[in-house]
């Protein structure tokens, strides 16, 4: 789960992350407001959305006075932001921050993520900030510090000296960056992050340390026990279609294509994916029933993928293992019934009572398009969206 | 395979009693598992399947000699499960809970530093060793002895690979899930190993999916150490970036991370790769062949 960068700082500065006065607002006026009560002679409005690359987007703009800011704020407030992670269609900007702004002297990266290689939490610092780490990672790897973080007795003292120290942040400000690294680390820990990063650490005027922006991301799994963490989601930045998955017990992610995928396991969802791709279609969604399916989660399934325009006609492919075909299939009849369904649904049905699964389908009025095999269906549920794109094309020409 | 599950396994279920532990336990010991008892706190002392039950991993190790656990205890009540078969001196912990936090493992995977215990998972299908038994949730009657070893992350991938080569008349020497979360017991290379000092297995299958440098690092182990064939495939070639593909550790982060990455760096390797999945069987049959 993602948060907001307010969201983040406010988190940060409960554990001693020093970061610029300011506060979060909804309209034009209320920025004015708070930017008069910060102070200051410079101020930045930043746009409050789950991306990065909001700068590039014209969504971070520096004001030099509070006309400015009223008229920055108008600006940006009830935008579509469009950076590299939106997508063309952008996100709407609901709210900004207002923040003092800062002289930069320089700028750092300081991050923690969780290795895979080592399974700790590491450390990760470099000298290059505010630019994406990624980048740096893969440009100058010699410029990434890492310090590997032993859970038993926690990131320590000397380490962070020892990053800080290599990546120029000494005299004064030695001190000074051991307190954010620990601050970081602790509320990493405290609260089930499985990343958190400050881009930029910066130095200004005042040779004092600053986080200028700040990203944290929550471990789902955990989130049960963390419900001051809960309460910070923001619905409205994720898709709808997403959020109803998740309350149905489904996992679903939208993709661009025209097929739509009903899958068990996350491995033959993505292999199923693949299939398709690989006999020259396009997926439109990776979705995951889970185990032990009953009738109703199959039918919410159907209901999620139809709700996107895109689809043309639906792939399930089961492979049951404490899942049982003959829910499957009664779940497949139920929506095709409930939802008026009339485009054509492939079926593969394998595993755990699969005769009284493929039974219950044969049984039914409906002309299902059966697959013996995970090659089979793909095959046939591309030639089926070709069927239906060459039928439709003449159409789309005469309208031209 | 011997190192995992084998004839002299002695197997408890950690959350015996539940809906999950209960189901589990009877199909395993049907398929002739010797499963010798079962933990669950508060109900030692009584039986159940007709086996005793414990308070406490120690008290179930002293009197029956276990030395495999499945724990079918839920995800927020695993990692300490976990800790306390480490503790009981199990060799082979089996996790199937989907949805540990991610950090409760990163504390017990330090835990387990320096003992000679092997946790597989969590969020794993489990172990089959097809005529002798299993410890985990997958479909038992699909799997049929032979001398292909299987190692996967996902589980119904997994049964989708064995029911391919079935069709090509390929039984298994064993079948191990590491499980789809980012920070897991073992990795591909320690199951590698494992099936490379089996005299009963001939090849191995390999199945990864996108996120991490686990294949790649098992690839290289393999290219070095391993004189039985090694068949890689990876899913995920069509998943976008940056997202979870309902697995916790499925996600592309970097670009080593892509499922075509991957699958190139161990073609690269000398490795028998496989790019549909629908292929999976076919090239189990052409490597042993060759």
């Amino acid at each position: 789960m993602n948060i907001h960068e307010y969201q983040t700082k406010d988190l940060l500065k409960h554990y001693g992350v020093p970061v610029p006065p300011g506060r979060v607002v909804h309209t034009d006026a209320q920025a004015a407001t708070v930017a008069e009560e910060i102070g200051g002679t410079r101020w930045v409005v930043k746009a409050q959305i789950h991306s990065g690359g909001r700068g590039k987007a014209g969504g971070v703009r520096v004001c030099n006075s509070i006309d400015e800011v009223r008229v920055i704020a108008n600006e940006i407030i009830g935008t579509l932001l469009v950076t590299h992670q939106t997508g063309a269609e952008g996100r709407l900007v609901r709210r900004v921050l207002v923040e003092q702004a800062s002289t930069i002297v320089s700028e750092y990266y300081i991050g923690l993520i969780i290795d895979r290689a080592t399974r700790r939490i590491t450390l990760v610092a470099s000298a290059e900030g505010g630019v994406d780490i990624e980048v740096v990672a893969k440009e100058t790897p010699d410029k990434i510090i890492r310090e590997v973080i032993d859970p038993a007795v926690g990131l320590l003292d000397f380490q962070c000296r020892k990053v800080a120290y290599n990546v120029g942040l000494t005299g004064a400000l030695l001190p000074q960056a051991v307190k954010v690294m620990k601050g970081l680390y602790r509320c990493m820990r405290d609260n089930d992050a499985i990343m958190a990063e400050i881009n930029p650490l910066a130095i200004v005027d005042n040779d004092q340390l600053l986080a200028l922006d700040a990203k944290m991301t929550f471990d789902d799994n955990a989130l049960y026990r963390r419900p001051k963490i809960t309460e910070l989601r923001d619905f409205d930045e994720e898709d709808p279609k997403e959020v109803e998955a998740t309350g149905h017990g489904l996992n679903y992610i939208a993709l661009d294509g025209d097929v739509g995928c009903i899958v068990n396991g996350a491995g033959l969802a993505m292999a199923t994916m693949d299939a398709i791709t690989l006999h020259g279609g396009r997926p439109a969604n990776f979705l995951d029933v889970g185990g032990g399916a009953t009738p109703e989660k199959v039918a919410n399934a159907f209901h999620i993928v139809l709700q996107d325009p895109a689809v043309k006609l639906i792939l399930i492919n089961i492979f049951a293992g404490i899942n049982r075909c003959d829910w499957i299939a009664t779940g497949i009849i139920q929506a095709m019934r409930d939802q008026s369904i009339t485009m054509p649904i492939i079926v593969r049905l394998a595993g755990t009572n699969v005769e009284e699964g493929r039974a219950i389908l044969s049984a039914s009025k409906f002309p299902f398009i059966v697959a013996s095999n995970l090659n089979d269906a793909a095959a046939k549920a591309v030639a089926e969206v070709n069927n239906i794109v060459n039928k439709v094309a003449p159409l789309k020409k005469e309208h031209s | 395979m011997s190192v995992l599950l084998n004839k002299d396994s002695r197997v408890i279920f950690q959350g015996f009693t539940g809906q999950h532990g209960t189901f589990h336990a009877e199909e395993a010991i049907k398929i002739g598992t010797k499963v010798v008892g079962g933990v669950t706190p508060g109900k030692g002392g009584t039986q159940h399947l007709g086996l005793p039950v414990f308070d406490t991993v120690e008290e179930a190790v002293r009197t029956t000699g276990a030395d495999v656990s499945g724990i079918f205890a839920p995800p927020p009540f695993a990692a300490d499960a976990i800790m306390e078969a480490i503790d009981a001196g199990i060799k082979t912990i089996v996790v199937i809970a989907d949805g540990i936090p991610v950090q409760d493992m990163v504390r017990v995977e330090r835990y387990r530093q320096g003992t000679n215990s092997i946790i597989i998972g969590p969020n794993t299908p489990g172990i089959i060793t097809p005529g002798v038994g299993k410890v985990g949730i997958m479909p038992s009657h699909i799997y049929s002895p032979g001398r292909i070893g299987i190692v996967s992350r996902s589980g119904t991938l997994n049964y989708e690979a064995v029911a391919q080569m079935s069709e090509l008349g390929l039984g298994q020497s064993s079948s191990i899930g590491i499980g789809g979360d980012p920070v897991n017991g073992t990795d591909f290379a320690t199951v590698l190993k494992a099936f490379e000092d089996d005299p009963d297995t001939d090849a191995v299958i390999m199945i990864g999916e996108i996120g991490g440098p686990q294949e790649v690092d098992a690839a290289r182990w393999a290219k070095k150490n391993m004189r039985k064939p090694l068949i890689c495939y990876v899913a995920g070639l069509s998943a976008p970036v940056g997202r979870r593909m309902g697995h916790a550790g499925a996600i592309i982060s970097n670009e080593s991370d892509t499922a075509t990455a991957k699958i190139d760096m161990m073609e690269a390797l000398g490795m028998f790769v496989v790019r549909n999945p629908a292929d999976i069987g076919a090239t189990v049959l052409r490597a042993i062949k060759s």
